[in-house]
């Protein structure tokens, strides 16, 4: 597989001169579904545009296909973009709007009927052609801005928060839909979002975002189970993060416990931030315990029990299949690989 | 219910002084001295089509002309920073603070034999050309007075069309030229059909402006109506003929204007 879009040493800044990407550096490989995950105002969209070609970086360049692209207006680029608030001409009927790109370029007529009949029974939209774009549902909008980013057969479709505003039920339909589009087509998907859970859930691999700089680029399975830093342990689902030390290789030390890790390489004594899943926490007798606290609270979530559990130097957040009962003294473990040891970063 | 009595007030407006002259108009129109019914005054109406005709054109042309001006600098304003909008539309509002005659009038004086612009001319040995009492200072003096009236309309419509409508376009693969007719024109359709409206109608209907850079020579409707009623000529059936067969014409032209319905597409 090669790239089909590099990113090097991008940095942006608007008028006002603040940096909003402080050197973005980025491979994407052919027919990936890729996902910039992120905190609002992170630099997502920015990032997005910069490739669509609506904005130009102060400096670094903008591959395609390992070509420089760096000034190419968005019209000449092979890339079509589903917009964050899809952006769809209200002057034009369903059909029309998707056939927009064809015309354009002079398709023949017999050709567009019969892409756009293509797209349209990708995106399930038979029988709305003729409906003006105005009275459609915020689904069917999406997905008609879908099919007239897709007709257009891109190499590259950026998508920018797609199914923000839609319900979860059809926000999970759709995840999986565009997900099948992805793969029956063999296209490249850049898709923002500041959802972790879609994130993990649709990509093949995750970019994920904070303050303009990317934290980390990894499979989600890499992403959730190896986050580089604490900020991606927190916003790649709920953790437990507590400040630590690193007495010696494999023994870390925080709460004033010792507890066994795998992680080694750090100096004697260095402060790193120790991160543990909810689901990785393991109640056990109290007194079989090293750390204990009293369960404050138990809430059912489907699935799991999420307990909050004070400990006293930190508040553990604890899922569980058993509910504990509220207000008894409990103890805690943890198996020494759900462990995860982290330097700190300066914030 | 309550609603109803509300539009009371307004309803009685309407029909005193707009349906009432409406209706008087066509009842002296098409009867005679002696109060019977005739089409004498109708078919008299035939004997001035000339005058007809170049109302028609002159209009038209100054219609187009406003367009052409306005479309661009409607949208440029409409692109412009939200603050800086506002101040922008004030002085292209400005020239409206002015007096219609004087404004009128003030460009007598410029364009007059011995006016500014020939004497300018005259300084760089051009000239003296007959600017003033030809069609095209009329149709000047149309565009120079009714062109705000095209430019707002459009103006109040592009401001409405978000920018991701040219990013979606862009996109899409159009280029600028591409953007404008195919996007941006069917989008503004709506200011473009009501700026031609404002423009057209009172410029076939004016008499001031032909009176005054037109001279004798470029006789419109508009002084044709206002011989029959002030003039020497005092005919008020006939004005009233004249009038009709006006209003005809433009229900007829703004008709077939709304043809161009925002709904329907526009391809090019
Ligand atoms: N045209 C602009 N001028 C100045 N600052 C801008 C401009 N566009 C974006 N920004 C700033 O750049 C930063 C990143 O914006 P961006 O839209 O990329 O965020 P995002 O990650 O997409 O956030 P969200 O999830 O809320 O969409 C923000 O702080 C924003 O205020
Ligand atoms: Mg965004």
């Amino acid at each position: 597989m090669e790239n089909i879009v590099s990113l090097q040493n991008i940095i942006m800044e608007f008028e006002d001169g603040e940096q909003i990407l402080k050197n973005i550096s980025l491979d994407i490989k052919d027919k990936e579904f890729v996902t910039f995950l992120g905190p609002s105002g992170c630099g997502k969209t920015t990032t997005l545009r910069i490739i669509a070609g609506f904005l130009e970086p102060k400096s670094g360049d903008v591959l395609f296909e390992g070509k420089r692209i760096n000034g190419m207006p968005p019209h000449k680029r092979n890339v079509n973009t589903v917009f964050q608030r899809y952006a769809l001409f209200p002057h034009l009927n369903v059909y029309e709007n998707i056939a927009f790109g064809l015309r354009v370029k002079k398709v023949p007529e017999k050709e567009i009927v019969r892409r756009v009949g293509e797209m349209l029974e990708i995106v399930n939209l038979m029988g709305y052609e003729k409906r003006s774009v105005n009275r459609l549902s915020g689904g069917q909008q999406q997905r008609v801005a879908i099919a007239r980013a897709l007709v257009n057969h891109p190499k590259v479709l950026l998508l920018d928060e797609p199914l923000g505003a839609l319900d979860l039920k059809l926000r999970k339909e759709m995840q999986i839909e565009l997900r099948k589009i992805q793969q029956e087509l063999e296209l490249t998907f850049i898709y923002v979002t500041h959802d972790q859970e879609e994130a993990l859930t649709m990509s093949d691999s995750i970019v994920v975002m904070n303050n303009g700089s990317i934290q980390q680029i990894g499979s989600p399975t890499d992403i959730y189970n190896e986050p580089v830093n604490a900020f991606v342990a927190d916003f790649i689902g709920e953790s437990n993060i507590i400040s630590g030390t690193m007495p010696e290789d494999f023994v870390v030390e925080f709460n004033g416990r010792k507890f066994e890790c795998v992680d080694s390489g750090f100096n004697a004594g260095e402060r790193v931030d120790v991160v543990i899943r909810p689901e990785d926490v393991k109640i056990i007798p109290a007194d079989k315990a090293k750390l204990t606290g009293i369960v404050k609270s138990v809430v059912f979530k489907g699935v799991h029990y999420e307990m909050i559990i004070d400990g006293k130097e930190h508040k553990w957040t604890v899922h569980s299949t058993k509910a504990e009962s509220a207000g008894s003294m409990v103890g805690m473990n943890f198996a020494p690989s759900d462990i995860h040891i982290m330097k700190k970063t300066e914030e | 219910m309550k609603l109803k009595y509300f539009s009371a007030p307004y309803l009685v407006w309407m029909i005193v002084f707009i349906l009432v002259p409406l209706l008087m108009i066509a009842y002296f129109a098409f009867t005679g001295d002696d109060g019977g019914f005739t089409v004498k005054y109708i078919s008299d109406v035939g004997q001035y089509a000339n005058i007809f005709v170049r109302s028609i054109w002159l209009s038209l042309i100054a219609t187009a002309i406003c367009l052409v001006i306005a479309y661009p600098v409607a949208f440029i304003l409409s692109r412009m920073e939200k603050h800086k909008q506002g101040t922008m539309l004030m002085i292209v509002m400005l020239p409206m603070w002015m007096n219609f005659l004087l404004r009128t009038y003030a460009w007598m004086t410029l364009l007059g034999n011995n006016g500014i612009i020939n004497y300018i001319l005259g300084l760089v040995g051009l000239g003296p050309y007959k600017l003033i009492n030809t069609s095209a200072a009329v149709v000047l003096g149309m565009v120079y007075n009714y062109l705000p009236f095209m430019i707002l309309p459009l103006y109040s419509v592009m401001e409405k069309i978000d920018k991701s409508m040219f990013e979606a376009a862009d996109d899409l693969g159009c280029s600028s030229v591409q953007t404008l007719f195919r996007v941006i024109v069917p989008l503004s359709m709506p200011g473009i059909t009501s700026g031609i409206t404002m423009v057209f109608v009172p410029a076939i209907s004016t008499f001031i402006i032909s009176r005054m850079l037109g001279g004798g020579s470029n006789l419109l409707i508009g002084d044709l109506i206002e011989m029959q009623f002030l003039g020497n000529a005092y005919n008020p059936h006939l004005g009233a003929a004249i009038s009709f067969v006006l209003m005809v014409i433009i229900l007829v032209i703004m008709t077939i204007m709304n043809q161009f319905d925002p709904d329907e597409q526009v391809l090019m």
